[in-house]
């Protein structure tokens, strides 16, 4: 049968149908292949860290065990009166009397003086590392290389352990720590909390309760969607051109006390979180907006029905019905403070500091800058310590969202509760 | 005869709402200081930079060498890595991502949906300086493997590239699932009407109509992507570098301003100066692109509200 139809005969209609369904197909398959190479790229992203966190190492003692107490491997396998003698005799007279400043080298645990002897006396060098995978699979590779290498062994390790958080910097990777950078990363957020959060959610209940449609509140929320979208990097030059330059004798501190570590000329903790303050205020601001735009117009009517002004009618019907998404929004844009590499390195942060920060009017260094001065050396072993602060940002990122979604629940739920 | 009311029904007067919405007021008015202090600095340490006797303006702009140690100044190697990165970087990410966009507004189910989404915010939340990671320990390696160590050099501006255009891919997923979602249902059902089958649907009458939204979100991707900073300060390389071969090495604006200020500059120096100088660029650049495309979305609002 051979019916014509206005396109064509029933044969080329088919075929072209088959083409359209065919053609269809095909492009469904992209969509579905496109989203999986996203899902691929988040993956690889998360291993390629996790493969440099564990993994086998080469190392070569400075001075041998076996030298220190002959016929002994290991300084676990020293007795407790080998270890003190090892560490009065050995140790330099500078760091022994740091050490016993401290505490005498009797009071100190086996394993406090284990840890010394290895980080003084020791001191085992790295040659090179492997990431989890090459330790896996290529095992051989690594007994190869060990046994190319005089005086040399392999250890499996875990670059992120307990001592890795709480460790001071150091130029050693093996004993490096990351304690300076999470407690400067903390203190920045405070400050940048302290004036964002408040200042943000002031500016947005000004531009969402009581601005009206005039020229100048269009150009105020104009101008707060381009900030959000300035590159970080802008922030970092205003912050290093207003507040550690022409405000220094305030952000150092000199203005109000003495007792002020002169060497960070206006580079504190005060200049870093007022820099990364200006960076999310628009964030926070239009976090905020979205929370207070979803508060029902009929709360407000009903309020202002039963006589209440316009301040009452916000501070007792719509805050406290939108503070869980205002808290959820404040957080989300502190998380993106706490991971802001590019503003603070602008400013000057500190990128090697002995001691800890003591207040608003210290140096300060920050955990993606302490990752970035790792990532940035050709030496193997700092990338897999860049690798392991990266995992101690990523849980405190996780946990911060955690947080925020933990209390944005628990609000919601109680509010249901109450009504 | 109307007499004095016994109770005063008058307005009870709360002077202190007044100072209230002043002192919000002020809130919302220092995001124009934020903007006008960005000016004002950068076009004053700007006008201090090129008052240097050995900076003039034309040399800057058409200046095929940028050395600042033996006094030349010109911007063109900085940002034609800028481009370089920033075109590699969209040509990666904006058929990704609208693709991504496609499948989660169009063809996925919500239970899909619900898992694809999360994975986004994750990828989206992940700090930029984790990126550059990525590129120097993945991304590079890779490309090395592939090309031939030869090819490709240990810093290259593909490599930043590439990384920047994973980093804005699920920017524009989530901005371009929006616009999508915001075209009518009608339009999608008239079209089946008239016989369409899906996919003709979506290229032929879903994607024009959002094509505002979706030009947008794209000029944003762009912004975004020319103001990255830590992925090209890692991957990149350090050293101005005028080429167009994506394999070498070559620093942008913002790999400049990272690498001069992370050092001791001192102020007043021309070297200091300069990097305001290349943040004007750089703020001017992306201003330009937001305000287009923030023109351009407020303009699709209004078609179909």
């Amino acid at each position: 049968m051979d019916t014509k139809f206005a396109f064509g005969k029933t044969n080329e209609v088919n075929s072209l149908m088959e083409k359209r369904r065919r053609n269809g197909l095909v492009w469904h398959l992209v969509f579905i292949l496109s989203t999986s190479l996203a899902i691929l790229f988040l993956i690889l992203l998360l291993f390629s860290i996790l493969d440099s966190v564990f993994g086998y190492t080469a190392l070569r003692d400075t001075v041998s065990p076996t030298v220190l107490v002959p016929g002994k491997d290991h300084v676990k396998e020293f007795t407790r009166e080998e270890l003190e003698r090892v560490v009065t005799e050995k140790l330099s007279s500078g760091i022994l009397r740091r050490i016993e400043s401290e505490k005498s080298i009797s009071e100190h645990s086996d394993k406090e003086l284990v840890s010394l002897i290895e980080q003084y006396i020791v001191k085992p060098k790295v040659l090179k590392t492997w990431g989890f995978t090459d330790s896996l699979f290529h095992a051989s590779e690594v007994e190869a290389f060990v046994a190319g290498e005089e005086d040399s062994y392999a250890l499996f390790r875990s670059w992120i352990h307990p001592s890795f958080f709480v460790g001071d910097q150091s130029s050693d990777p093996l004993h490096a720590g990351i304690r300076t950078a999470l407690l400067g990363s903390l203190w920045i957020m405070l400050i940048t909390f302290m004036f964002a959060f408040p200042i943000g959610v002031g500016a947005a209940i000004y531009l969402q309760e009581y601005a009206v449609d005039n020229r100048l509140n269009r150009v105020l929320q104009l101008n707060i969607f381009n900030l959000s979208a300035v590159p970080s990097i802008i922030y970092g030059l205003l912050g290093l051109a207003v507040f550690v330059r022409s405000m220094e004798s305030v952000t150092s501190g000199s203005l109000f006390t003495s007792l002020t570590d002169n060497t960070a000329n206006g580079r504190t903790i005060l200049s870093g979180g007022l820099t990364l303050a200006l960076l999310v205020l628009p964030i926070i601001i239009i976090n905020t907006q979205e929370a207070l735009k979803a508060v029902p117009d009929s709360l407000r009517m009903s309020s202002y029905g039963i006589g209440a002004t316009k301040w009452q009618t916000i501070w007792y019907q719509v805050l406290p019905v939108s503070v869980d998404r205002i808290l959820t929004g404040t957080i989300l844009a502190l998380s993106r403070a706490l991971g802001e590499t590019a503003p603070l390195v602008v400013i000057g942060a500190s990128t090697f500091i002995s001691v800890d920060p003591s207040g608003i009017f210290s140096k300060f260094t920050t955990l993606p800058i302490q990752i970035y001065q790792w990532s940035a050396r050709p030496q193997g072993a700092y990338r897999n310590i860049a690798a392991a602060a990266i995992v101690s940002l990523l849980i405190l990122l996780l946990v911060m969202n955690s947080a925020a979604i933990y209390t944005r629940d628990k609000i919601s739920k109680k509010k249901r509760l109450e009504s | 005869m109307i007499t004095a009311l016994p109770h005063p029904f008058g307005r009870k007067v709360r002077p202190h709402e007044r100072i209230i919405e002043t002192i919000l007021f002020l809130f919302a008015l220092l995001s124009i200081f934020i903007t006008v202090g960005i000016g004002v600095i950068l076009v004053k340490e700007s006008y201090l930079f090129f008052k240097d006797p050995a900076v003039d303006f034309w040399g800057f702009v058409t200046g095929k060498e940028w050395q600042p140690m033996i006094e030349r100044f010109g911007f063109l190697p900085l940002l034609n890595a800028t481009f370089t990165t920033s075109i590699i970087a969209m040509v990666l990410g904006i058929p990704l991502g609208l693709f991504v966009a496609i499948y989660l507004a169009e063809y996925a189910s919500d239970k899909a949906r619900g898992i694809l989404k999360p994975v986004l915010e994750v990828l989206a939340g992940i700090p930029t300086i984790v990126y550059g990671y990525f590129a120097l320990t993945f991304m590079t390696p890779l490309l090395r493997s592939l090309f031939g160590e030869d090819m490709v050099e240990i810093y290259n501006t593909a490599s930043a590239g590439l990384v920047i255009g994973i980093l804005v891919l699920p920017m524009i997923a989530t901005m371009a699932e929006d616009a999508i979602a915001a075209v009518p249902k009608e339009l999608r059902l008239a079209a089946y009407a008239l016989g369409g089958t899906k996919i003709e649907t979506t290229f032929k009458v879903v994607i024009p109509a959002a094509l505002s939204g979706l030009s947008a979100t794209f000029l944003l991707a762009l912004s975004r992507a020319i103001g990255e900073t830590m992925i090209v300060a890692l991957a990149a390389g350090a050293g101005p570098n005028l080429t167009s071969n994506p394999f070498k090495a070559a620093e942008t604006i913002t790999g400049y301003i990272v690498r001069i200020s992370g050092g001791d500059v001192s102020y007043n120096s021309v070297d200091y100066n300069s990097i305001f100088a290349l943040g004007l660029v750089l703020f001017l650049i992306t201003l330009t692109l937001n305000l287009i495309s923030r023109t351009i979305s407020n303009r699709f609002h209004q078609e179909y509200d």
